[in-house]
């Protein structure tokens, strides 16, 4: 089984990177950005556990490691 | 006195701070690899500054899971002087065993330069007999070293008296310009509700001589060997 787990930074924590990258778009001439925000995108493989045991274990990882959520909040998509 | 100096894979600072300890400051230094999960004999801990584990996912984060950091956890429950610098504050926060977290430098730069820092505490171990208003001069080498916090733990660390360090201008002042990184309210380093462990971005083990280009590290160990009831050696 796939899952993908999305990590960004939290609203309101201020996103250095994300607003680099807004300007040099606007340096490219690629118009109507009104903002962008960096994230990570972690792809795991899972054992056959059952999507909800997958969900729970995932959250713990994210909790426990995969985000820190004092700046960070996660997004979990399981299959596909 | 007998300091323990901690080695992460990817520690850079490690032999630094066991120099000013050892030759400077004159008090017992051991280093201690990451995989011991004992800190029995130690009077206090440094964990230095590096890149652990290549600041894989974040600085700190992998680092947070040695073995040797539930040692630090109760030596600091302890009541134990624990001071992480730089990536070894990055672990602290990581760890949970201080408030608040790093981002990238709002300059999205890499700092290496020397800030000047206004102490604001004498509480820790580290800065007893440093007077609040104290200017210290002291390097900094980061490229996370903007410190982030919410609206309300950052009240919360003002009112408990936990900033420990800004950074200033030479006369002093707190103002954007001296500011390096982008950290709230300009904090530096900040100490834990008990006053025992100490992180700062700053590196106090890089300016223990004056051959260096400042002395003023030097202080926060002598503090640490001091005691609070005077030198003990």
């Amino acid at each position: 089984m796939k899952a993908k787990i999305y990590v960004t930074l939290k609203r309101g924590v201020l996103d250095p990177q994300g607003k680099a990258i807004h300007a040099s778009l606007s340096h490219l001439g690629i118009d109507g950005v009104e903002d962008v925000r960096v994230g990570k995108l972690m792809e795991i493989t899972l054992k056959e556990i059952g999507p909800e045991e997958a969900r729970r274990r995932l959250d713990e990882a994210c909790r426990r490691l995969l985000a820190n959520t004092v700046i960070e909040e996660y997004r979990i998509e399981i299959g596909g | 006195m007998k300091t323990a100096v901690l080695v992460f894979p990817g520690s850079n600072c490690d032999h630094d701070a066991y120099h000013a300890l050892k030759h400077v400051v004159g008090v017992d230094a051991e280093f201690v690899w990451h995989k011991q999960s004992s800190l029995d004999g130690f009077d206090a801990v440094v964990i230095p500054g590096g890149f652990t584990y290549g600041d894989y996912l974040r600085t700190g984060a992998m680092a947070k899971l040695s073995p040797v950091m539930g040692a630090v956890r109760r030596f600091a429950e302890g009541g134990g002087p624990v001071i992480g610098i730089c990536n070894g504050f990055q672990i602290l926060l990581e760890a949970g065993l201080l408030p608040g977290a790093m981002i990238v430098n709002e300059s999205l730069r890499f700092v290496c330069d020397y800030v000047h820092l206004r102490a604001e505490t004498e509480r820790t171990p580290f800065t007893r007999g440093i007077p609040a208003g104290t200017i210290l001069k002291i390097p900094v080498a980061h490229y996370q070293g903007n410190y982030y916090a919410d609206e309300p733990t950052l009240s919360a660390l003002e009112e408990r008296g936990q900033v420990v360090f800004r950074y200033c201008d030479p006369e002093g002042n707190v103002t954007g310009e001296s500011n390096p990184n982008g950290s709230a309210r300009n904090i530096a380093g900040i100490c834990s509700e008990k006053g025992n462990v100490l992180g700062m971005m700053p590196h106090p083990e890089r300016c223990a001589e004056e051959v260096l280009g400042s002395a003023d590290g030097r202080r926060l160990f002598d503090a640490m060997a001091a005691g609070p009831g005077g030198r003990s050696g």
